[in-house]
């Protein structure tokens, strides 16, 4: 038998440290139901999903009694729905509405997908699509959205970095009576990976086969609790305990995603090694960084310790799992993560300090509550900014910021559950309209003479 | 299938004896035991062969804990292959 001390661990991590799987999401592929006809279109769509994922929900929740882990979501993420609506012409605003019918059908909290990719120009029903974001957001409760806009191989399309800059504001002005949820579930990308389970930014990529599941790890208690037993160990070993309590949770993710697919009869695709922060008293990544031994998230220092944390993770998972993918690195939004939340309510954590942070770790600008009137094209620069970060590094990046209608810095806003709170932070305001103005495409950089 | 039951709490008179009751109840064969006073806490561990049960292992895990809440103790029921993926490779 297993050891004593073995099992109350596993125990402890469940119980008192948050350990879960924080979602199994099915990726499905439209593209066979696109149609010249879009009323057509729609319904093969929601015959499709609804065939494919109707034991979702009930398989997790099985999964989840079974073993005694925590499942916390189960999601959807569908084809662009771009491409599909490239084919059918017509309001796409009509899919958003037949994928949020076909969401509350089978039981799934969040559908990824109303996305275009147009990091390197427009395709057909990509501009009207991204136009009809704000609307399809307000209409919709369980529908997500993204767009990337750049990559490392065609560089960045600054036309669709503007247009962007004026749907995250329009999004927000739209749900404003409804707690901004439209700019919470749009996500601005540059280099998006094709089998991301988290949302807001899941979509199923263009290469990925028919059906599959991905699954998204969790964790951040057990890694911080891990730390907190070291506290005298110098950087090596902290770097060493990271990596081997990273192996322990993504174990629980690999053995979560085989039972799934086997269950399902849908390919196993990858597991996503990435710590999700919630609100949740014991479940931030700022903690860990504090653990590390920083007075608070975001003092010198945080980029480094972060760095580490990163990688620690990465270097764990990747023996703990078969196969990894998606967005695998720590998330830093700032409103679902308590220490965070802290950090930025005293000031100690800013915009730019942020900014730093995403260089080396995944995803990027998460979850922040902007100023109302913080004007479009700075939302835009700041997606430009983002996304060259991404761009130069070969990473992956991006923008979930929320303008906070009729508030300015230092308040507050509540988006509630899993969102959490947040305060409004600082914007630089000085004016890079010009800049945006001009459009046009940052070309590709070059992947050699790296300093 | 085989699972893993965790018992914690304060140590009294008759905890292996409800535990092991619970599985003659319904068929879940008991493999293996360890158990441990830490400080005064009693930690037993039990391994369970579930094959022959005569209700579904979610349902027994269901019902041992909520015996154990009555009781003031903590009862975990789960899958062996929770731990064995965790700790061995």
């Amino acid at each position: 038998m297993i050891n004593t001390r073995d099992i109350l661990e596993t125990i402890n991590m469940i119980q008192e440290e948050n350990l879960d799987i924080r979602t199994i999401t099915m990726g499905i592929s439209l593209l066979d139901c696109a149609d010249s006809d879009i009323d057509k279109s729609c319904s093969k769509i929601y015959d499709k999903i609804c065939k494919k994922a109707e034991k979702l929900v009930k398989t997790g929740e099985d999964i989840e009694k079974e073993y005694g882990i925590p499942i916390i979501n189960k999601r959807i993420s569908v084809t662009p729905i771009a491409m599909v609506s490239a084919a059918s012409g017509g309001d796409p605003v009509k899919y958003a509405k037949i994928l949020d019918k076909a969401a509350k059908t089978v039981g799934v909290n969040f559908l990824g997908g109303y996305s275009a990719l147009v990091q390197k120009g427009f395709a057909a029903g990509d501009e009207r699509l991204i136009r009809s974001i704000p609307e399809a957001l307000a209409e919709t409760d369980r529908i997500c959205s993204s767009v990337n806009i750049g990559s490392t191989k065609a560089g960045i399309n600054m036309d669709a970095v503007r247009l962007m800059g004026q749907i995250v504001k329009e999004s927000a002005e739209k749900t404003r009576d409804k707690g901004l949820v439209g700019p919470s579930k749009l996500v601005v990308f540059c280099n998006a990976p094709d089998d991301n389970p988290f949302m807001a930014g899941a979509f199923h990529g263009a290469g990925e086969p028919d059906c599959v599941i991905n699954v998204g790890v969790s964790g951040p208690g057990v890694v911080r609790a891990a730390v907190s037993k070291i506290p005298d160990a110098d950087i090596t070993e902290v770097a060493d305990t990271v990596k081997k309590t990273a192996f322990k949770i993504t174990r629980m993710g690999q053995l979560v995603a085989k039972e799934a697919s086997k269950r399902l009869g849908v390919p196993f695709g990858i597991v996503d090694l990435s710590l999700a922060p919630t609100p949740a008293v014991g479940d931030s990544v700022a903690h860990i960084l504090e653990e590390m031994g920083l007075e608070q998230c975001g003092a010198c220092g945080t980029t480094a310790c972060l760095a580490l944390l990163n990688d620690a993770v990465k270097k764990g998972g990747v023996m703990a799992s078969s196969h990894v993918g998606g967005l695998s690195g720590a998330f830093i939004p700032v409103s679902e993560d308590a220490g965070m939340i802290d950090a930025a309510r005293n000031q100690v954590l800013s915009i730019e300090k942020l900014e730093a942070m995403t260089a080396v770790c995944s995803v990027g600008l998460d979850m922040i509550a902007i100023p109302g009137d913080t004007p479009a094209e700075v939302i835009a620069a700041i997606i430009a900014d983002e996304a060259a970060i991404g761009m130069v590094n070969s990473k992956t990046t991006a923008v979930r910021v929320i303008p906070a209608i009729g508030k300015k810095d230092g308040e507050e806003i509540e988006f509630g559950g899993l969102f959490g709170v947040s305060p409004i932070m600082k914007v630089n305001t000085a004016s890079p309209a010009k800049f945006i103005s001009r459009g046009g495409r940052i070309p590709a950089p070059l992947q050699s003479l790296k300093n | 299938m085989k699972g893993i039951i965790t018992v914690i709490g304060k140590d009294k008179v008759g905890i292996l004896a409800q535990i092991s009751g619970i599985c003659a109840e319904y068929g879940v064969n008991v493999v293996e035991v360890t158990q441990s006073i830490l400080q005064d806490m009693f930690c037993m561990i039990m391994l369970i062969d579930i094959e022959k049960a005569n209700i579904p292992f979610t349902e027994f895990a269901e019902k041992a804990k909520k015996m154990g809440e009555e009781h003031c103790l903590t009862v975990h029921v789960m899958h062996e292959d929770v731990f064995n993926s965790m700790h061995r490779i």
